[in-house]
C-alpha cells in the first residue's frame, strides 16, 4: 500500500491536504480530504452579547465576511423577533449580490482560470493569476474589474470592503444615499458586459474538457439550495430545498429554524471539518452538495431573464440535473449574471432609498437561526442566548462543510481516473487539486499561494520508504 | 485669601499658575498636551494609568502630572524619548492584561485606549498576552459591563460616587486580580443603588461599559458634558 499526500492544496481558501492510498498494483484504492485547521468560533463566542455576533463571526473569513455578517444578523433578527424594514431587507440583499459577484469573480478568474485557460498540464510555475495576466491580459483585466466592481459596491454601501459594520441585527445602520445608487447603476453596464464576455469565452472552451466533465465528481448526489415559494433561486432570503439526483424534489420550503430536522453533522476522524448529511438518509448515505451548481439544480429557475436564458442553455447541454462538479465553474458564471440582474432590479425599487432601515429590540426569543446562500453554498448560523442576551451556545454550518462528503467522493473519482501510482506527474495531481478548486472551498479565510505553487507530493512505499518526491517551488 | 501665584517651566517655557494646581492642570491651562487616560476633568485624579508621567528637574523618578502639585520654580519636561517609551510600555501593559480585541469591540474607532495606542505609535506589543477568561455582565436592563475591555481607570467609580452620588462601582482584589464590581460584587442588574443614569458608560474610555444593543463600532461616547457638570458642581478634590 502506497500513499500520496498533496499538502497543501493550492489556490483554495484555507489549508487542506489530500491523501491518496494506492494498492500494490499502483491503482488508487482510497482517498481522503483533510482540513488541517481548527477555528473554534462556536466556543469563543460563548458569553458574548448576541448583537456582537455579526462582527465577531464575520472574522471567520476575509473573502466573504458579508455572508457571515448577513447570516449572523438574520439569526440575531430572530432572537429579537423583529421584522427588518423593507429598505433594510433590500439593502442587505443588494450587498449580498455584490458579495456573490466579487467572490465568484475571485474563484473563477484568480483561482480556477489558470487551470481552465492555461491548461491542467501547463507549466506549474506559470499556472497562476500572473501567468494568466501574461497570456490572456484582457481576460485577467476583466476578472480584476469584475471583482473590483463587487468590492466597490460593498464599500460604497457599507463603508468598508472587508469586515464592514454596516449590517447590524435589525437591518443596516445607515440608509443608502441617492448618489450611491446612481453610481452603482452607472457602473453596472460594464460589469454586465464583462460577465457576458466571460460566459461566451467559457462556453467556447468547455468542449476542451470532456474528460474533466466526465470524471470531476460526476457521481450523482442530492442538491440543496434556497428558493422562494415559486421555486426561483434566492440568495439572501428564501427556504431550503433538497432535490434528488433524479430530479425529484425531496424536501421543499425548509425554514431556517427547521434546519436541524434535516441536516445533522458527523465528526470525522481525520479532519477538523464536520461532515453534514441529510438526516432522513442518514450518514454517510445522505450526501448532498451545495453552492452554485447545487443551487441551479435545486431551483426551478433563476427568476431573472438573462440568467434564465443561460440556465436554459446549460440544462439543454447537461441535463435538468447536472452532476459534474466541473460545472460549478459554469454555474458560478450564471450566478454572476443573476446577481447583477438582481442588483439592477433592487436599485430600481423606489423603497430602497427609504430612511427607515433598522428595527430595534431586545431579547424576545432565546434561540435564533439565520440561513443564507453564501457564494459557496448554504450558510447557517444558529445561536441560543440567555434572558440577558449572552450567547450560551452557537452552531455554524459553513457552506464548504456541506460539500465535504461530495468533495471526498469527487477526489476519489478524479484520482482513480487520472492518477497512476507507478509514475507521478504534476499534471495528474493538479487535477486532483483542481476538483477541490471546482467547489471553491473556503476552508478559512485566506489564500497563501498567490504567484507560486507550493505543492509537495510524496509517494511512500509499504515499509514507509520514500519512493518518489515531487516538489514544485 | 487669594492663592499664591507660582512660576514654573514646562518644556522650557515659563508658565504662571496658582498654588494647589497639579502639573497637568498648569500644562493644560497653558495649552500644553500631556496624554492621559484615567484623568477626566472635573473628577478627582488618581494617577492610575501612568500615561501622564513627566520628568521634573532634580527628581530622578518619573511623576504623574495629574496628581503632582506644582511648586515654585519647578522645571517640567513633558516630551522626551524616555517618556515616550515609558508611555508606550504603559499602554502595552494595559493591552496585554485584558482581551482588547478592537476589531469586534463596540467602541472600535471611538476608543480612547485605541486612540492613545495609535498616537503613541504602539505598533506591536513586546509582552506576552495574558488572555484572561473574563465574564461579561449583561444583567443590567440598559447597560453592559465587559471586563475584557476594562483598564481599571476608575473613571466610572469616581463619576458614580462624585457626580451621581450613588457609589455603585468599586474595585476589588489587587494587582492583576483587580476587578471592577458593582455594589458589593453582585450583578449590575441587582444593584439597587444604581440609578440607571449612564454616566459611568459615558465616562468609560473603552468598550468596558456600553449601552446594550450597540453593534460593533457603534458605541460613541460623550464625556465633555460629564466634565462640565462635575466642574460646575465643584466636585474636583
Amino acid at each position: 500500500m502506497k500513499r500520496i499526500t498533496i499538502d497543501h492544496v493550492t489556490r483554495i481558501e484555507g489549508h487542506a491536504k489530500i491523501t491518496i492510498h494506492l494498492d500494490d498494483a499502483g491503482h488508487v484504492a482510497n482517498t481522503q480530504f483533510h482540513v488541517t485547521q481548527v477555528r473554534g468560533f462556536e466556543k469563543l463566542t460563548e458569553g458574548r452579547p448576541y448583537y456582537e455576533m455579526p462582527g465577531i463571526t464575520a472574522r471567520i473569513c476575509g473573502i466573504c465576511p458579508v455572508s457571515h455578517l448577513l447570516a449572523s444578523s438574520k439569526a440575531c433578527d430572530a432572537i429579537m423577533a423583529i421584522r427588518v424594514p423593507p429598505a433594510g431587507q433590500m439593502l442587505r440583499d443588494l450587498l449580498h449580490c455584490a458579495q456573490i459577484v466579487q467572490s465568484h469573480a475571485l474563484s473563477f478568474f484568480y483561482l480556477s482560470a489558470p487551470d481552465l485557460l492555461l491548461g491542467m498540464d501547463s507549466n506549474p510555475e506559470k499556472r497562476n493569476v500572473l501567468g494568466l495576466i501574461e497570456k490572456h491580459p484582457e481576460l485577467a483585466r476583466d476578472g480584476i474589474e469584475l471583482r473590483k466592481f463587487g468590492q466597490q459596491v460593498i464599500e460604497s454601501l457599507a463603508k468598508e470592503r472587508i469586515h464592514p459594520s454596516w449590517v447590524v441585527p435589525g437591518g443596516v445602520n445607515a440608509p443608502m444615499a441617492r448618489e450611491v445608487r446612481d453610481q452603482i447603476l452607472a457602473t453596472l453596464p460594464q460589469a454586465n458586459a464583462i460577465a457576458g464576455r466571460t460566459m461566451d469565452l467559457f462556453k467556447s472552451k468547455i468542449e476542451g474538457f470532456p474528460e474533466e466533465i466526465a470524471y470531476f465528481g460526476s457521481a450523482p448526489t442530492m442538491y440543496a439550495g434556497m428558493v422562494d415559494a415559486e421555486g426561483n433561486l434566492r440568495l439572501y432570503d428564501g427556504k431550503l430545498r433538497f432535490r434528488g439526483a433524479d430530479g425529484t424534489i425531496v424536501q421543499d420550503q425548509i425554514a431556517a429554524e427547521q434546519y436541524a430536522d434535516f441536516i445533522a453533522e458527523a465528526a470525522q476522524r481525520d479532519s477538523y471539518l464536520k461532515a453534514p448529511y441529510y438526516v432522513p438518509e442518514g450518514f454517510p448515505r445522505g450526501v448532498y452538495r451545495v453552492g452554485p451548481l447545487a443551487r441551479l439544480n435545486a431551483a426551478d429557475r433563476c427568476g431573472t431573464p438573462r440568467a434564465d436564458r443561460e440556465l436554459e442553455e446549460f440544462r439543454q447541454r447537461f441535463g435538468r440535473v447536472a452532476h459534474s462538479s466541473f460545472l460549478y465553474h459554469y454555474a458560478r458564471l450564471i450566478e454572476i449574471i443573476h446577481a447583477l440582474e438582481r442588483m439592477e432590479m433592487l436599485l430600481h425599487e423606489p423603497k430602497i432609498l427609504e430612511s427607515h432601515v433598522r428595527a430595534k429590540a431586545g431579547v424576545n426569543a432565546l434561540e435564533g437561526v439565520g440561513m443564507i446562500e453564501a457564494p459557496r453554498g448554504t450558510l447557517i448560523h444558529h445561536y441560543k442566548v440567555n434572558d440577558e442576551g449572552a450567547i450560551v451556545w452557537a452552531n455554524l454550518i459553513v457552506a464548504t462543510g456541506h460539500n465535504v462528503l461530495a468533495m471526498n467522493k469527487s477526489i476519489q473519482q478524479v484520482s482513480q481516473h487520472f492518477v497512476n501510482g507507478n509514475k507521478l506527474e504534476e499534471g495528474m495531481l493538479n487535477r486532483v487539486s483542481a476538483v477541490v478548486r471546482a467547489y471553491d472551498p473556503c476552508l478559512s479565510c485566506s489564500t497563501h499561494a498567490l504567484g507560486q505553487i507550493a505543492m509537495r507530493i510524496q509517494l511512500v512505499g509499504p515499509e514507509g520508504e520514500l519512493l518518489d518526491d515531487l516538489r514544485s517551488e | 485669601m487669594p492663592q499664591r501665584v507660582l512660576s514654573i517651566r514646562i518644556d522650557g517655557e515659563l508658565v504662571s499658575t496658582t498654588e494647589g494646581k497639579t502639573i497637568l492642570e498648569a500644562a493644560r491651562a497653558s495649552g500644553k498636551y500631556i496624554p492621559t487616560l484615567c484623568y477626566l476633568e472635573g473628577l478627582s485624579a488618581v494617577g492610575a494609568c501612568r500615561l501622564c508621567i513627566v520628568q521634573v528637574a532634580g527628581i530622578d523618578r518619573l511623576l504623574p502630572a495629574c496628581t503632582t502639585p506644582v511648586q515654585n520654580g519647578m522645571s517640567v519636561t513633558t516630551k522626551s524619548p524616555k517618556l515616550a517609551e515609558y508611555r508606550r510600555i504603559a499602554v502595552e501593559l494595559l493591552l496585554v492584561e485584558r482581551n482588547h480585541v478592537c476589531a469586534v469591540c463596540v467602541s472600535n474607532g471611538h476608543c480612547e485606549l485605541q486612540a492613545m495606542a495609535c498616537s503613541l505609535g504602539v505598533t506591536h506589543v513586546r509582552y506576552p498576552y495574558d488572555y484572561p477568561k473574563l465574564p461579561v455582565d449583561m444583567s443590567h436592563e440598559r447597560f453592559v459591563l465587559d471586563q475584557n475591555r476594562c483598564i481599571l481607570c476608575t473613571r466610572c467609580v469616581r463619576v458614580c460616587a462624585e457626580v451621581e452620588g450613588a457609589h455603585v462601582w468599586e474595585i476589588i482584589s489587587r494587582g492583576i486580580q483587580a476587578r471592577l464590581v458593582s455594589e458589593l460584587n453582585q450583578a449590575w442588574g441587582d444593584a439597587a443603588s444604581c440609578t440607571n443614569c449612564g454616566k459611568c458608560v459615558q465616562a468609560c474610555p473603552t468598550g468596558a461599559l456600553s449601552e446594550k444593543g450597540h453593534a460593533v463600532e457603534e458605541m460613541v461616547k460623550r464625556n465633555d458634558n460629564i466634565s462640565a457638570l462635575a466642574v460646575w458642581r465643584g466636585v474636583e478634590a
